[in-house]
């Protein structure tokens, strides 16, 4: 027989026989379902159309969680009425609510929900963060998950696995955001469209898992299904600090597993990278665009501000100010990583440096709510995408790059090297 | 029934089909249609006509997982959108709403030929040029799905998700 892919058996212990390829189309029992505000109003006028479809009962409210968090506080009143029916809609049939102020869903996932094994769907392209964690997690419109949420099964077609596989170390100012940035700039947009990602190799063996859903999070920018990590001992011990140990297994992909594509990336020389304008896997080392004048910092997004990254920051930014009229927000998130942030001191450091610090949530990143660029400006973002547009001004243009390369471009207000600063 | 073709180009984010900066908009289609593509190409919105094509090249609609995108492109009146290849999720999206996205090459069709579509046949004829294209069969699962007219009338007719 031969050996199985992570996608292959995760995927395969949710069908009818208890077994996957790819290649093949398979009907899946879902584990986790869930929306936000920016799909619930949608989602939920298809959860009306299938009223009498499927079980009557209420099981699948029961796995199913909706989030307010694409912008928060409620910029407007017709955001704050889709709000409103999404957060009722929740209440009224028992669905677990994540509501404002309480964090990015991606985030929340993987704090409070996603463990190793299980199959997760979402009204979210990034929904692939949680696969980080070793469940197969995947984004689908609101259509699809409507139909997730009440048959708790969808269809899917088994993907094809690419190896990406991380050698070497990790070196100093070089983090996961850096890897998946340069793992983007081999692939392309859409150079993994259908496929699944499975990160392999010393760095990714050693990497907690904060930099595992980073790396998960941005396989969605090749085009990929889902991005996947083994479950291992670093995946125990961040379920047993969120006081989830129970839901930890070991899960790893066969010896003989077959692969469409194998990629090595020898980490050790690698410089932090960042993607200039237009598309996420424009990517290039930092001294090929250093210099370049910055007007706003976003440090935030599901990509990479959990605690890990915001120390980093912390770091950088102690005792320093950033760069005169340069606009810098910083978005913890979760109310998790908030807390941490403010035991840490970090805000701290955060507001003494000039930041702007947002509530939890999704709005800066891609132009609903704040941080909104004026005509030419040009803005250095932690996030994950940069396409024409996307932080809400057509006019404006987006650099990305990882929470310590921003931080150290928001001291010099021109990108610039964090090694700088490390 | 033939309907003129606009083009797009390469990697087409959802980001340019339906702004985020539109979000308050999402609940009102109508509105939003107003704005769709306007960051591509801004005489799209205005001047498209019901029965007319959107063709692009490659990876159309990268990015979100937003439906609205698709949406707002059917509610504009598109016959169909033609593209050398399609981001998984939006994909996936046009289908369960009942908006045909096919996989063509699109490099013979110029901006304003007079398409047509026949999808039973699998062909898109280029009746300005007089160039008849076929396209490959989309997967049973989806042809399914988008004979029905979208996923939630397949599931209303079916009681259930089948595979075809």
């Amino acid at each position: 027989m031969v050996g199985k892919t992570l996608a292959e058996k995760l995927i395969g212990w949710h069908t009818a026989s208890g077994t996957a390829s790819a290649g093949e189309v398979v009907i899946v029992k879902v584990d986790y379902t869930f929306s936000h505000d920016a799909a619930g109003p949608l989602l939920i006028n298809q959860l009306e159309r299938l009223k009498t479809i499927g079980t009557q009962d209420t099981e699948w409210t029961s796995n199913t969680v909706f989030f307010v968090d694409h912008a928060v506080p409620a910029p407007t009143k017709e955001i704050a009425n889709d709000q409103l029916l999404v957060r009722s809609f929740a209440m009224n049939n028992g669905i677990a609510l994540s509501d404002a102020g309480n964090g990015i869903c991606h985030q929340v996932l993987a704090e409070e929900y996603a463990s190793p094994g299980e199959l997760i769907v979402g009204t979210d392209s990034h929904t692939c963060t949680a696969g980080g964690l070793c469940a197969f997690a995947t984004g689908m419109g609101a259509t699809d998950i409507a139909v997730a949420m009440k048959l708790r099964k969808t269809w899917l077609r088994v993907p094809e696995s690419f190896k990406l596989v991380i050698e070497g170390h990790l070196p100093r100012g070089v983090y996961a955001k850096d890897l998946i940035l340069k793992a983007l700039s081999i692939l392309g947009t859409d150079g993994a469209t259908y496929k699944a990602l499975e990160f392999h190799g010393r760095v990714v063996e050693e990497m907690e898992v904060a930099g595992r859903l980073t790396l998960t999070n941005m396989a969605v920018e090749a085009g990929a299904k889902t991005g996947l990590v083994r479950s291992d001992e670093k995946t125990r011990k961040y379920l047993r600090e969120l006081g989830r140990e129970e839901k930890w297994r070991e899960i790893k992909a066969d010896e003989d597993a077959v692969y469409e594509r194998e990629i090595v990336i020898d980490a050790t020389e690698l410089e932090p990278q960042v993607s200039i304008p237009g598309s996420p896997d424009k990517a290039r080392p930092v001294s090929s665009v250093k210099g370049t004048k910055v007007d706003e910092v976003f440090i935030g997004s599901c990509t990479n501000t959990r605690i890990e990254d915001m120390r980093v920051v912390g770091q950088i930014f102690k005792g320093r100010e950033k760069a005169r009229g340069l606009k810098l927000i910083v978005t913890p998130s979760s109310r998790r990583v908030y807390t941490q942030c403010l035991d840490e001191g970090i805000i701290k450091i955060l507001i003494e440096v000039g930041a702007t610090i947002t509530p939890p949530g999704c709005g800066v990143c891609f132009g609903a709510l704040g941080g909104i660029p004026a005509d030419n400006e040009v803005i250095f973002s932690s996030s994950n995408r940069n396409f024409p547009g996307r932080t809400g001004n057509p006019k404006a243009q987006t650099f990305l790059g990882s929470p310590a390369t921003a931080a150290a471009t928001a001291i010099n207000g021109y990108i610039s090297d964090p090694r700088e600063f490390l | 029934m033939s309907g003129r073709a606009w083009k797009f180009g390469d990697n087409v984010s959802t980001d340019e089909i339906t702004p985020g900066r539109c979000l308050h908009l999402r609940s009102n289609l109508q509105e939003l249609a107003k704005h769709t593509l306007e960051d591509a190409r801004k005489d799209f919105a205005p001047n498209v006509k019901s029965g007319d094509f959107v063709v692009a090249g490659k990876n159309f609609g990268m990015g979100s997982s937003r439906e609205q995108a698709p949406l707002v492109i059917k509610l504009l009146g598109v016959r169909a959108i033609l593209a050398e290849s399609f981001a998984r999720i939006f994909y996936r999206n046009s289908i369960n709403i009942g908006l045909p996205a096919i996989v063509c090459k699109t490099q013979s069709i110029e901006e304003g030929d007079e398409l047509e579509l026949r999808l039973r046949d699998g062909i898109v004829s280029n009746l300005t040029r007089k160039i008849e294209l076929e396209f490959p069969r989309m997967s049973p699962t989806m042809e399914a799905i988008l004979n029905e007219g979208g996923l939630i009338a397949y599931v209303e007719k079916h009681g259930d998700l089948l595979l075809a």
